[in-house]
Formats: C-alpha cells, sequence, structure tokens
C-alpha cells in the first residue's frame, strides 16, 4: 500500500504567541517548531503500522519552504520511506491542499492521511479541499481506520458519538486522536533518517490564495482571580449565580 | 444577492450549532441586504430556523444527503446556492461543518475561514476574525475571492431567538450520479441526553489530581446536579481513567462554554488553549500556585475530596430553592 501523510510546521505547544510588522505577521523569533501533533502521533503512526503490518511505502510531504526540513527529517526519523517538499510559501489552506494535489495525481496512492488541524492556524480544511481536488471521498475526524484489503473501516467522530463508515480505497482521511500511539523516535531511526531521500519539488504554478491574513491579535488579559473560602460553597454558588449569572 | 446557511440535524432536529450558524447567516444577509435562505438535511422542525432570522429554508428530504457523504452535500449546497443566487455560504465548525465546507471551497474556488468569532467587516473587503494558535490569539482574515464560505465557532455568539417565521418548502437533488462509496455501518453513542463538549454550556471537568478513575463520581454528580457535560485533562484521557473524547485542550477539544470548573487540574499550557474561551473558570485546586488560578475567575484553595462534595451539597440547595 502507497500511504501519502502531508505533515505541517507548527510552533512547539509552549510558544509564547507574539506578533511583529504591527501585529501582521508572526513573531517567529525562539520559536522550536515541531511536526503538527495530529500529524505526527495519529495520522503517520497509523500509516506506518499499516505498512508495517502488509507492506507498501509512508511518504510524507510538507508544502513550505527549506525552514520546513527539520521537522520533516523529523517524521523519517520516525519510519516514513520518503519525504516531498513543495517549495511554496503556504499561504493558505487552498495554495496548500492545491499543490498537493498536484503532487499526488499520478503517483497512485492508496490513501492520503493527514491531520485533522493544525495547532496554528486551527482550520480542519486541507484534507477536504485535497479530496475534492483529487476527486476521492473524504472521512474527517477518524479516530480508527482498519484496512481490509481494498476496503477501509472507519470511525468518524461526531458531536459525541462515532459513526462507522466503510469505503473502498483509494480515500482520504483526517486522524484524529485514538487513532494510534505516539511514537519516540530511536537512534536508529535518526541516523536513518539522514540517508532517506527529502525530495524538494517546484510549484505547481496552479494556485492562488482565496484569503489574506491582514492582523493579529491577543486575548484581552483576564483579571485577578476572586479566591472563595473552601469551608463556604454557598458563597461560590452565590457568586456564581448573582455575580457570574453563569447558573 | 443572498446568503446560504447549511442546517444540519440530530435525529431530524435542527443542531444547536446549526442554529447559531443561521442567526449568524441571518445578521450577514441584513448587513449586506440580501436575504437569508437555510438549506436543511432532512429537518423535521425547519420552521424553528425563522426565530433567529432566516426568511426561506429550503429543505433536503433524501437521508442519503447526510455529512457522512460530503459529496452529495455539496452537490444540494451548489444547486442551491446557484437557485437563491447566493455569494456567502455559512455553515457551523462542527463535524458537518469539517466535513463539508473545505470541499465545497475547492469545488466553487471560493474562500474559507473557520472558526470565525465575529461578523464580517466589509469596509475593505470581507474580514472575519477567527480563532488561531487554539485560542491563544486571534487573526482578522479577508477573504479574497468573490463568492465566500465562512464556519463559525460553536458557542461563540450565543442564540437570541425571536418571533420571525420562515416558509419551509422541500427541496430536491438529484445525488443518484454521485458515488464516492460511503456505507454508514453502525452509530455509536450520540443519542444520549448529554451535550455534547464543543455544544455545552456548562462543562465539569477534572485532572490526574483525582488520583483514580473510582473517584469520578463526585463529578459525575456534579455535571448531573448542573445538567453539564463532563471533560478531563489529556493524561486523565491517556492512562483511561476517562473516554478520549472528554480530553479537552490544545490537541483534544476545544471548548467554550459559559461556565468550566476545573478540578485538581494544574493548568498547564496546552490545556489552557482549549478552555480558555470559557466565559466564566473556577478552579478547585490544593496548590495555591498552580497555574490554573492565573486563568480563573473564582478559585477554591482546598482538597477536592472536601470542597466537591461540600459544592454538590450547595448546588443542590440552589437547585431545589431555584427549580
Ligand atoms: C504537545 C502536547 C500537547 C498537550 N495537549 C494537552 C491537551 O490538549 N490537554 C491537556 O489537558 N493537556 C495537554 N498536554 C499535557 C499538559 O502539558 C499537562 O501535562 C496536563 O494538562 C496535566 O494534566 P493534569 O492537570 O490533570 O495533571 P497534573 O499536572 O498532574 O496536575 C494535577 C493537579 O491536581 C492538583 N491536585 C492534586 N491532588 C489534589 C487534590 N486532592 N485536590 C485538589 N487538587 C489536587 C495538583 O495540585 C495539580 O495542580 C499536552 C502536552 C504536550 C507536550
Ligand atoms: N503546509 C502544509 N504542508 C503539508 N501538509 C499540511 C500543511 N498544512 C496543513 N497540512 C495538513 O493538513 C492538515 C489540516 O491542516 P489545516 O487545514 O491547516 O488545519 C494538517 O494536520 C496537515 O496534515
Amino acid at each position: 500500500m502507497k500511504i501519502l501523510v502531508p505533515i505541517s510546521k507548527v510552533p512547539d505547544t509552549t510558544s509564547k504567541i507574539a506578533f511583529t510588522d504591527g501585529d501582521s505577521k508572526f513573531n517567529e523569533e525562539g520559536i522550536q517548531w515541531i511536526v503538527n501533533p495530529y500529524d505526527e502521533w495519529y495520522a503517520l503512526v497509523r500509516a506506518l503500522e499499516l505498512v508495517e503490518a502488509g507492506g507498501g511505502t509512508v511518504t510524507v510531504i510538507n508544502v513550505g519552504d527549506a525552514t520546513s526540513d527539520p521537522v520533516i527529517r523529523k517524521a523519517l526519523a520516525l519510519g516514513a520511506h520518503e519525504a516531498v517538499r513543495v517549495d511554496v510559501n503556504p499561504a493558505d489552506s487552498y495554495v496548500i491542499a492545491k499543490e498537493i494535489s498536484a503532487y499526488a495525481a499520478d503517483k497512485g496512492f492508496d490513501m492520503v492521511l493527514l491531520g485533522k488541524e493544525t495547532i496554528s492556524y486551527n482550520g480542519s480544511e486541507v484534507g477536504g479541499m485535497l479530496a475534492e481536488f483529487m476527486n476521492l471521498p473524504y472521512i474527517s475526524l477518524a479516530s480508527k481506520l482498519e484496512v481490509n484489503g481494498d476496503t477501509a473501516t472507519l470511525d468518524r467522530t461526531t458531536e459525541g458519538g462515532v459513526e462507522v463508515v466503510e469505503v473502498k480505497l483509494p480515500l482520504v482521511a483526517s486522524a484524529n486522536k485514538g487513532m494510534a500511539e505516539q511514537r519516540i523516535p530511536n537512534m536508529r531511526g535518526i541516523m536513518a533518517a539522514r540517508s532517506k531521500p527529502l525530495t524538494v519539488v517546484a510549484a505547481s504554478g496552479g494556485a492562488e490564495a482565496k484569503t489574506s491574513y491582514v492582523k493579529y491579535g491577543l486575548p484581552a488579559p483576564k483579571s485577578a482571580v476572586k479566591l472563595v473560602d473552601p469551608e463556604n460553597m454557598d458563597e461560590l454558588v452565590n457568586l456564581l449565580h448573582t455575580e457570574a449569572k453563569s447558573i | 444577492m443572498s446568503v446560504l446557511i447549511v442546517v444540519d440535524t440530530k435525529n431530524g432536529e435542527v443542531k444547536k450549532s446549526s442554529l447559531e450558524a443561521a442567526q449568524y447567516g441571518a445578521k450577514v444577509a441584513a448587513s449586506i441586504g440580501g436575504e437569508a435562505v437555510a438549506l436543511s438535511l432532512n429537518a423535521s422542525n425547519a420552521e424553528v430556523l425563522g426565530t433567529v432570522g432566516v426568511n426561506k429554508v429550503l429543505n433536503v428530504t433524501d437521508s442519503s444527503v447526510s455529512a457522512s457523504d460530503p459529496q452529495k452535500v455539496v452537490a444540494a449546497i451548489v444547486a442551491a446556492a446557484n437557485q437563491v443566487g447566493a455569494k456567502v455560504v455559512v455553515f457551523a465548525h462542527d463535524s458537518t461543518g469539517k466535513a463539508v465546507a473545505p470541499r465545497l471551497s475547492a469545488k466553487s474556488g471560493a474562500g474559507l475561514v473557520t472558526n470565525v468569532t465575529s461578523l464580517p467587516d466589509t469596509a475593505s473587503g470581507f474580514v472575519v476574525s477567527k480563532n488561531v494558535f487554539s485560542g491563544k490569539a486571534h487573526a482578522h482574515v479577508n477573504i479574497l475571492s468573490d463568492e465566500k464560505i465562512v464556519s463559525i465557532l460553536p458557542n461563540a455568539f450565543g442564540l437570541a431567538a425571536g418571533e420571525g417565521s420562515a416558509s419551509v418548502e422541500d427541496f430536491a437533488v438529484d445525488v443518484s450520479g454521485i458515488s464516492s462509496g460511503i456505507t454508514v455501518k453502525a452509530v455509536k453513542g450520540g443519542n444520549s441526553d448529554v451535550v455534547p463538549l464543543p455544544e455545552a454550556e456548562l462543562v465539569v471537568s477534572a485532572g490526574r489530581g483525582l488520583k483514580g478513575p473510582e473517584n469520578w463520581g463526585m463529578v459525575e454528580e456534579m455535571a448531573g446536579i448542573l445538567g453539564a457535560t463532563t471533560a478531563c485533562s489529556r493524561p486523565v484521557a491517556d492512562i483511561g481513567w476517562r473516554p478520549h473524547h472528554e480530553h479537552v485542550g490544545q490537541t483534544g477539544v476545544a471548548i467554550r462554554p459559559n461556565l468550566y470548573i476545573a478540578i485538581g487540574i494544574s493548568g498547564a499550557i496546552q490545556h489552557l488553549a482549549g478552555v480558555n474561551g470559557s466565559k466564566v473558570i473556577v478552579v478547585i485546586n490544593k496548590d495555591p500556585e498552580a497555574p490554573f488560578f492565573k486563568a480563573a475567575d473564582y478559585g477554591v484553595v482546598g482538597d477536592a475530596f472536601e470542597v466537591v462534595p461540600r459544592l454538590n451539597e450547595a448546588l443542590r440547595k440552589f437547585k431545589a430553592a431555584n427549580g
């Protein structure tokens, strides 16, 4: 089975979020970049498990400039067989999906498995767009994925429940928590990653951004906490009712 | 020029997140001087959409057109948008919006912004706010294409239903030519009375401070008294004390209820990222230095095993007096 796993580069979850250039740009100074957790922990690991069990290859793809290379190597260290980077500014999800579909068009992937969303832009957009561009079925927020021959069975997360769906390959699915268990790369994997191919391809030329980020802002700071005597929970209930008006 | 709102249903009834999206769409329609039209998927109570300002409802009555098969929903939306001349399509950013909106964007070439938290500013373009960095920041995004798609963050706007009424007509769409091959084999959970986390207005959540799954009785009791939904921190779901779908935070479900009560949770940055949109936060923790107190509105420094039963008692008393 040939599986394509799109991965994105995001700031480490402990990063302090700040902006520059009149709040028009994310301040990358001092930022540690990681593979987006959903892509690494769930999509990539599940893809590796599937080929470990049934043979095949896992290709990771990133749309971005050379600053993505370290996180791409991390994915190779975890066990991906090869990597591709489309050398384009990932201006918005539309561009990213269009570029991935342009690359994948004639490669005969059986499955594209990506993360449910990036923890940076929180779009949940690329998967659905990619499925449409590739004219494939899309199963979003999958927390379970099994493959049997040419048929996949997935759990699609809905509000408060799951829907078990069956669909023929090829398909696009986005990975939610539960699909796999996070893996830690070992020394051998890290060494092997150095000699695995990371192919850089040029832009397809056909993708134009549909949206533009004009300005960023931070939430208003919270006022100080009001402490309530642990012996007096009637007081807390009273505050929640009369002051906060939340019960 | 009209606004089309995509409305999904649960057990035949309009979802709350869809009702919020409809209210949003009606406001956008009013501001651009157009009509607010809803496309509902097999709704038995579509007239309720009138109460949030929708003028007309096109109700699909073909159960194969559902979010399980996004391609069919996209076909229905394209047909409806053409019929009513829609320039803006509005979704709720729930499991349906996530499955369908990106597909529609790729098909139609209309720019999409998800997680939207404001009405559009049309002074120069079509600029909406959205949450980014898991709620640690927001961004203003301009949609450059003529046609626009927005998907709005559940619980970000609140509902104010009025007296209006909408005309409802059946909407026939031919999806026989679309074969994505997706078949639904089973549906698990999701039919209980508990409000799903992303839509919940009251959430009671607990973390590793509770020591073990056997101690969750008092948490569930509190949720029961309040009619709240239960949640947990990530390690608690990872060790299997609680189900994965209860995990809130940056890598779990992002929530913004009216009230979030956090018991025995330290308030790590990744946890806060998914809950700091809550309107009121109550923190119960025995460590006065727990970082969560900095993000809290009300704090109780104390042992959960003493404080929570006491709070439950006080809540029960309050409920008995206030109905
Ligand atoms: C990439 C990444 C992503 C992550 N994503 C998430 C996420 O989405 N959501 C999430 O929650 N975490 C996430 N985490 C984990 C996060 O960093 C914390 O480890 C986690 O939130 C801690 O959970 P906790 O507060 O339940 O446990 P702890 O940090 O162990 O805190 C327990 C708290 O309980 C208090 N306590 C102990 N006993 C009592 C008592 N008897 N009464 C009252 N209080 C008591 C303690 O004072 C302490 O503050 C992520 C981490 C990483 C690295
Ligand atoms: N620049 C990128 N390159 C490759 N894949 C990406 C990129 N950005 C996002 N993705 C993939 O698309 C998923 C959804 O991203 P988003 O729609 O931005 O929330 C991510 O989890 C990744 O798997």
